[in-house]
């Protein structure tokens, strides 16, 4: 996959990723075996009917290749360009057995791309599209087979959105922010999924005839047993894993030290990369540290970098293997510059006088050199701290990308909705149920952070499950 | 889309705007806040709510402090808010204390005005005290009038009432032994730290409502926390209201002037 430059891309916020052209595109999809038994197909969270797509780009027929992703799939540019297709339908495909996978994600970026950019020729624009699967059109009030609440506009919420609309459903997503999207916009860099991306995907489930409510926020604007009484057959929570996890190490609440949601958030959905032209301000700094290993730890520091700071640090606990962050997103971050201290663990942040401001800044990080011993709950070795290996290092901006949790205002909002002892949602990961009758939910709230296409995927069954549920109710 | 029905200002910096916002009005109580953005580049801003008619508008108070409020004062009767959000945070708790004071600085006069309001209407004993740097920054006194006991107003530089500042006529009801079952207060920070300073000695309950800067509004970020307790919390879902003696002031302080590079960058460019 082209790329642009390490050291000229470390510098703007353009696509990473340049795409494959036609040739690349047809030439890769040859090598598709068409094997007989698709272990590919079972290892998508949504089913894609991937030799199918594939065999029409090496065929050159790519608008029926983006029409057969589309089916399954209603943000395949989306997918194409953050699902860790290397541990889903890459990881089982035959050819990877010997020799390197079929690359099975940048064909479907590139089909999902090349729809957008014929769209207005094609057959499968949206307002076709729309047609030719729902000729009455979900938008029509007296077609609608019952009415849906969404609350949350981030993937799960979009596909269930767009399924129920697609088999006849009066569907209304309620969102918080002032954009929909979700993580899609506020968290995933726009060198990683430009926003225009993400904007016209939405469009198309808009097109489907989903209405989005913005600044709207369930929980408090109205509860979940409001909207139930008030017009909607079933309501589907989708609100994610918006928490932000600190460690609580003195220090912490020091001026120059963010989550990771707080900084890339003002960067991502608030363009603070464009400030002052956009209000919305961020900091820099000559030495950021980022503590954690995930995607959002790349994200943020490559963010960082992009923003103009000097040396951005990766601080993790564990070793590279362990690291939960796409391995293509970390060798991007290596390849742009960041630093990586692995086995290392902040245990205080100092602070010190800056310039003439007020305010105590960020001087120092403290950290602790880790070795892994046993493994914990979730399979991987332990990391314990070696005594008296501290060690300081000079930074002035240190973000917290060591996870995300469940935000309380929708369940502290429902009480009779049963939660865990985390505070996510109980719900059938089978079908999104939870105890309470017309409320599912699914996609972060209910598996703790996890990957965009999971999100995806319960959205999907519990789309089923709700049309399931209103059409017995109205037998 | 949230049409502004009405504005005036009340002082060269301040500005009353009255809003269409039926869903989030029919949901407000005292002591919650909203969450706007003036444009499509504008900043999320908190700023609370001073006022709701429970079906159609709400009524938002703003001072020109920087960039971000300076642009929302320029907006009129006609134009709009891209957005608002809310509204956020928990309510205020209302409740019969008896004898509660309810102490407003500065802009901290509006969103002060429901919560009286609605002490009062729970049956309590309502003295008002309204302090600003100057009369013509004193505003609202015949709201205030007509639903508390008694209203002292104070001006630091004397022009209108008494002389001096809030916690003044504050320290000499608790001299006088007067009984005071509770405060609320809210204004600048070193305004509210002052007054926890003042009562704490005497173990009066004081609640205050804490500005920090805020981004998302609904708990996602963590750029409002503050500590309480020696704990961390988010005064946007926490709060915004705590005990006052349990806050620490100076931290607040601290994390409320982090941006102030970036409001000197954006006032010399207004300049030029």
């Amino acid at each position: 996959m082209p790329k642009q430059e390490p050291l000229i891309r470390a510098k703007n916020f353009n696509e990473v990723a340049l795409g494959y052209t036609e040739e690349m595109a047809v030439s890769e999809a040859s090598r598709c075996l068409q094997c007989k038994n698709k272990p590919c197909i079972a290892g998508c969270p949504v089913e894609i009917d991937i030799p199918a797509f594939i065999q029409k780009i090496a065929e050159r027929d790519f608008a029926e290749a983006a029409l057969i992703l589309k089916q399954k799939n209603t943000l395949p540019a989306i997918c194409g360009r953050v699902c860790p297709q290397e541990d889903q339908c890459e990881k089982v495909c035959i050819l990877g057995r010997k020799n390197e996978p079929v690359a099975i994600g940048r064909l479907e970026r590139f089909a999902a791309d090349w729809e957008a950019a014929h769209s207005e020729d094609s057959e499968i624009s949206p307002e076709n599209s729309k047609n030719r699967e729902n000729p009455h059109g979900a938008s029509s009030q007296k077609a609608s087979l019952g009415s849906v609440a969404v609350v949350g506009s981030g993937p799960s919420g979009l596909t269930l959105a767009g399924d129920l609309a697609r088999m006849g459903y009066r569907v209304v997503i309620f969102e918080a922010f002032h954009k929909p999207g979700g993580v899609l916009v506020y968290g995933i860099p726009e060198f990683r999924l430009p926003k225009a991306i993400v904007e016209r995907e939405i469009e198309y489930i808009k097109s489907l005839g989903v209405e989005i409510k913005t600044d709207y926020v369930i929980g408090r604007i109205k509860t979940i047993d409001e909207l139930l009484k008030d017009e909607f057959d079933a309501v589907y929570i989708a609100t994610g894993a918006g928490l932000p996890w600190f460690m609580n190490i003195p220090g912490e609440n020091l001026n120059g030290v963010y989550s990771a949601n707080e900084f890339l958030t003002r960067s991502n959905l608030m363009k603070a990369y464009r400030f002052p032209e956009y209000k919305t301000p961020i900091k820099i700094g000559k030495n950021v540290a980022v503590v954690g290993g995930g995607n959002v730890a790349m994200d943020a520091a490559r963010t960082a970098l992009r923003l103009g700071s000097g040396e951005v640090h990766i601080v993790y606990r564990r070793s590279r293997v362990e690291m939960p962050a796409r391995v293509e997103e970390i060798e991007n971050a290596e390849e742009e510059g960041v630093i990586f201290h692995l086995l290392t663990n902040p245990v205080r942040i100092i602070g010190g006088e800056k310039e003439s401001l007020k305010g105590k800044w960020v001087k120092e990080i403290e950290c602790i050199k880790m070795e892994l011993g046993e493994p914990d709950q979730s399979g991987r070795r332990r990391p314990v701290p070696i005594t008296g290996s501290e060690f300081r290092m000079p930074m002035d901006i240190v973000i917290m990308a060591i996870g995300t949790g469940a935000n309380p205002l929708i369940s502290s909002t429902t009480p009779d909705l049963e939660i865990n002892r985390w505070g996510y949602i109980v719900a059938d990961t089978e079908n999104g149920r939870t105890n309470k009758p017309g409320v599912y939910a699914g996609g972060d709230i209910v598996t703790g952070a996890a990957t965009v296409i999971e999100a995806m995927g319960a959205g999907r069954k519990a789309a089923r499950a709700i049309d399931e549920y209103i059409s017995s109710r109205s037998v | 889309m949230f049409p502004i029905i009405n504005s005036e200002k009340l002082s060269p910096l301040v500005k009353w705007f009255c809003v269409e916002a039926p869903d989030i009005s029919a949901k407000s109580r005292a002591g919650q806040f909203v969450i706007v953005r003036a444009n499509e580049k504008g900043e999320r801003i908190p700023l609370t709510i001073a006022d709701f008619d429970g079906e159609k508008t709400i009524e938002l108070v703003v001072q020109e402090v920087g960039e971000s409020t300076r642009i929302i004062n320029l907006l009129d009767a006609g134009g709009a808010f891209l957005n608002i959000a809310g509204p956020l945070g928990h309510p205020s708790e209302i409740g019969r204390f008896g004898t509660v004071f309810c102490i407003g600085g500065g802009i901290g006069i509006a969103p002060v005005y429901p919560i009286a309001r609605a002490l009062k209407n729970a049956g309590n004993t309502i003295i008002t005290i309204l302090g600003a740097r100057s009369s013509d920054l004193i505003f609202w006194e015949d709201k205030f009038r007509s639903i508390s006991d008694e209203v002292i107003i104070t001006t630091d530089d004397g022009s209108y009432g008494k002389k001096g500042v809030v916690t003044e006529p504050l320290k000499e009801f608790i001299e006088k032994g007067d009984k005071i079952d509770r405060v609320v207060a809210i204004g600048p920070c070193v305004m509210m730290k002052y007054v926890s300073l003042a009562t704490r000695d005497h173990g009066i309950k004081t609640i205050v409502s804490l500005n920090p800067i805020m981004l998302d509004g609904t708990g996602m970020c963590g750029g409002c926390r503050v500590e309480v307790g020696g704990e961390s919390k988010f005064v946007c879902v926490d709060g915004p209201e705590f005990d006052a003696h349990e806050v620490d002031f100076d931290l607040l302080m601290m994390r409320q002037s982090v941006y102030q590079k970036e409001e000197q960058q954006c006032r010399l460019k207004g300049e030029l």
